[in-house]
């Protein structure tokens, strides 16, 4: 748990208590507890039904839970509540023939306080795109837009719902540019996700579910140092001229090239070395996330 | 809480104004159904004659009466001698006859009407009993003048019900009351704006076409202006009311089209808009009346035609007002944001 400088551990803005969410047949959220603290992006990851939308969906006010409870700054969830979050669902429509001003214009009149329009387009880079139709915003200006609306009341909790699926990778850069000037103004983040990737550079702390339940919670680098002693070397298929048995190593097959999971890089390097394969092309890249997320739930992601 | 309806109220405004398609087809339709039915029937009424019977007791087929066997007449029964005259005075009945004393039998014609002048030399030919003979008069009411309040209320009703359902089901299915839903605004000021943002552009475009049409038809309106104004607010509220309740759970386009199908066409058939209930079976013209359409057209037509009052058609306006409340209070208990 994050120390306040006085050594005193931080008090939680929000609290997940023994959440249960059942639908029939099936149970997505099974019992899970956690804290997220104020300041800071927390992650939860997961692949796809795992729970993670049902558990911010609860957490937003949106889903009532089967039993559990979330507390916002030690009280249950009330009317404030709404007026002090933000929240950018996974998929949202927006009223059709409105511009991006007029948009946030609406959302505004909602609150009772908040940002002037003009910071806000400021701030999520849609000066340029105020007086435009909504519907016409390309991926990474309508997420953009979404993410305008979640801060439309300066939110003191903001959650992301998978903020970045479906944008190209330049969108996706610029948008973790903005969650992190959101993260400098102290802002709360609490951030679903399936790129293992954005968690790890934007998440203090992350939990990842699997079957409506968290198997590991904690700091990404803490995660990684914990569950892995190793790294990873990479050789082209092409370059890799011995069998695994005449190296006496285990060898996974990656594709287009086969990999070496090991603690002693000097050792392996000196064993290649002497069966002549070439190391020209040779990577070696440290654990991921993703390894993690493989490991602790043995499935690849999916989109 | 004005400021989120308001807020709301001016959004779904603009939405459908800039909704050049919708909008251009709201004002369109209507105009060129009058104008159709215009066309077709300034020529001349339909060629069947209406006599009403002041019967009493004796059912019709009973009364030995040689006229009353006359073909392509239809005989029908009243009951009420000012109503059945007043119909005779605006030519929607072409004769009344009375038979409750068989031996001094009357019968009332409009001096004005071909139909009732033809239908008087059939009664002189056909019976040797002396009739005694009354002539009523006034404005002749022309099919097309009980015909436009059914159009521009059909169209109403259209632009209700489909109007708000629609757009509050396609708004729950693509996620945005979802988003909604995660902002204070409350179920009751997002709806309230919504029947009030129908309300003004279904009025707007109700009175443009009304002024419109009688510039080119010039039907017949013997009311006042600020109670038939009154009786389609009235009207158009207690659908909007329907169509909220209709959507208030429904989460696919194709249920909702089928439930506003539903709703639709019962009263685009039982509510008077083409043709009159009278005379057709008490059963139905009792299931008509829980119709919101059939309440309006009933008050209009009693506005425009009979040049009644608010203390005439109160009944059919506290009718309309009490739908309302039902409709709107259901709606807003049982209204779901998002689908499950």
């Amino acid at each position: 748990m994050p120390l306040h400088p006085t050594g005193q551990p931080m008090p939680a803005i929000l609290e997940v208590r023994q959440l249960v969410k059942r639908y029939p047949g099936v149970t997505a959220v099974d019992s899970i507890d956690f804290a997220v603290q104020a300041g800071e992006c927390f992650g939860l990851l997961g692949p796809n039904g795992a729970g993670k939308t049902t558990t911010v969906e609860i957490m937003e006010g949106i889903t009532p839970p089967s039993s559990g409870e979330v507390r916002y700054r030690g009280e249950p969830v009330d009317a404030r509540f709404r007026q002090e979050v933000g929240i950018q669902f996974q998929s949202t429509a927006l009223q059709d023939f409105l511009t991006v001003r007029e948009t946030l214009r609406l959302f505004r009149s909602f609150y009772n306080r908040g940002l002037d329009i003009d910071e806000l387009s400021r701030m999520c880079t849609l000066d340029e795109y105020l007086d435009r139709d909504a519907r016409k915003l390309s991926g990474g200006q309508r997420q953009r837009l979404l993410l305008a609306l979640a801060l439309v009341n300066d939110p003191e909790v903001l959650f992301l719902d998978e903020p970045t699926t479906g944008l190209d990778p330049q969108a996706r850069r610029n948008f973790w540019d903005l969650i992190r000037d959101i993260k400098a103004r102290k802002k709360t983040v609490i951030l679903t996700t399936h790129y293992m990737e954005e968690a790890f550079l934007l998440c203090d702390r992350i939990a990842i579910m699997d079957h409506g339940r968290i198997i590991a919670e904690g700091p990404p680098a803490t995660l990684l140092a914990k569950h892995f002693h190793d790294v990873i070397l990479q050789i082209p298929k092409g370059d890799f001229t011995v069998t695994p048995a005449e190296l006496g190593i285990e060898v996974l097959d990656a594709g287009d090239s086969i990999e070496i999971s090991t603690a002693d890089v000097d050792g392996v390097l000196r064993r290649l070395m002497e069966k002549r394969v070439s190391l020209t092309r040779l990577q070696i890249r440290a654990r991921t996330l993703e390894d993690l997320f493989l490991e602790l739930t043995g499935r690849e992601l999916r989109a | 809480m004005i400021r989120r309806f308001l807020a709301v109220l001016k959004a779904r405004n603009l939405e459908f104004l800039r909704d050049r398609a919708a909008l251009g087809w709201n004002i369109a339709l209507p105009a060129l159904i009058v104008i159709g039915m215009w066309l077709i029937f300034s020529g001349g009424d339909k060629p069947l004659f209406k006599v009403a019977v002041l019967n009493g007791a004796t059912p019709i087929a009973q009364i030995d009466n040689a006229f009353l066997k006359t073909r392509y007449v239809d005989f029908y029964p009243v009951a009420d001698e000012i109503q059945a005259e007043s119909k005779v005075a605006h030519n929607q009945v072409d004769m009344l006859l009375d038979l409750r004393a068989p031996k001094a039998p009357r019968y009332w014609v409009n001096q004005t009407s071909p139909k009732g002048y033809v239908l008087e030399k059939i009664l002189a030919g056909e019976t040797d009993v002396r009739y005694t003979r009354a002539t009523v008069s006034g404005r002749a009411i022309n099919y097309v003048d009980w015909l436009i309040p059914g159009v521009l209320g059909m169209n109403m009703m259209f632009s209700c019900l489909f109007g708000v359902g629609y757009v509050i089901v396609r708004y729950r299915k693509n996620g945005f009351l979802k988003r909604l839903n995660a902002t204070p605004l409350k179920a009751f000021e997002f709806i309230s704006a919504q029947v009030t943002s129908r309300l003004l552009l279904i009025m707007s475009i109700t009175v443009l076409v009304f002024i419109g049409t009688h510039a080119l038809v010039h039907f017949y309106m013997a009311g006042s202006y600020l109670t038939l104004l009154l009786v389609a607010m009235l009207g158009a509220t207690s659908m909007i009311s329907l169509g909220l309740l209709v959507a208030a759970r429904v989460g696919s386009e194709e249920f909702a089209g089928g439930l506003l199908n539903l709703a639709t066409w019962p009263m685009m058939f039982l509510s008077g808009v083409w043709f009159s209930l009278e005379g057709s079976p008490a059963w139905i013209q009792a299931t008509a009346k829980v119709f919101p359409l059939t309440q309006m057209l009933d008050a209009a037509r009693k506005v425009m035609l009979d040049g009644q009052g608010v203390t005439e058609i109160w009944p059919q306006l506290l009718a309309l007002g009490s739908m309302t409340v039902v409709f709107l209070g259901l709606g807003s208990f049982g209204f779901k944001w998002k689908n499950e």
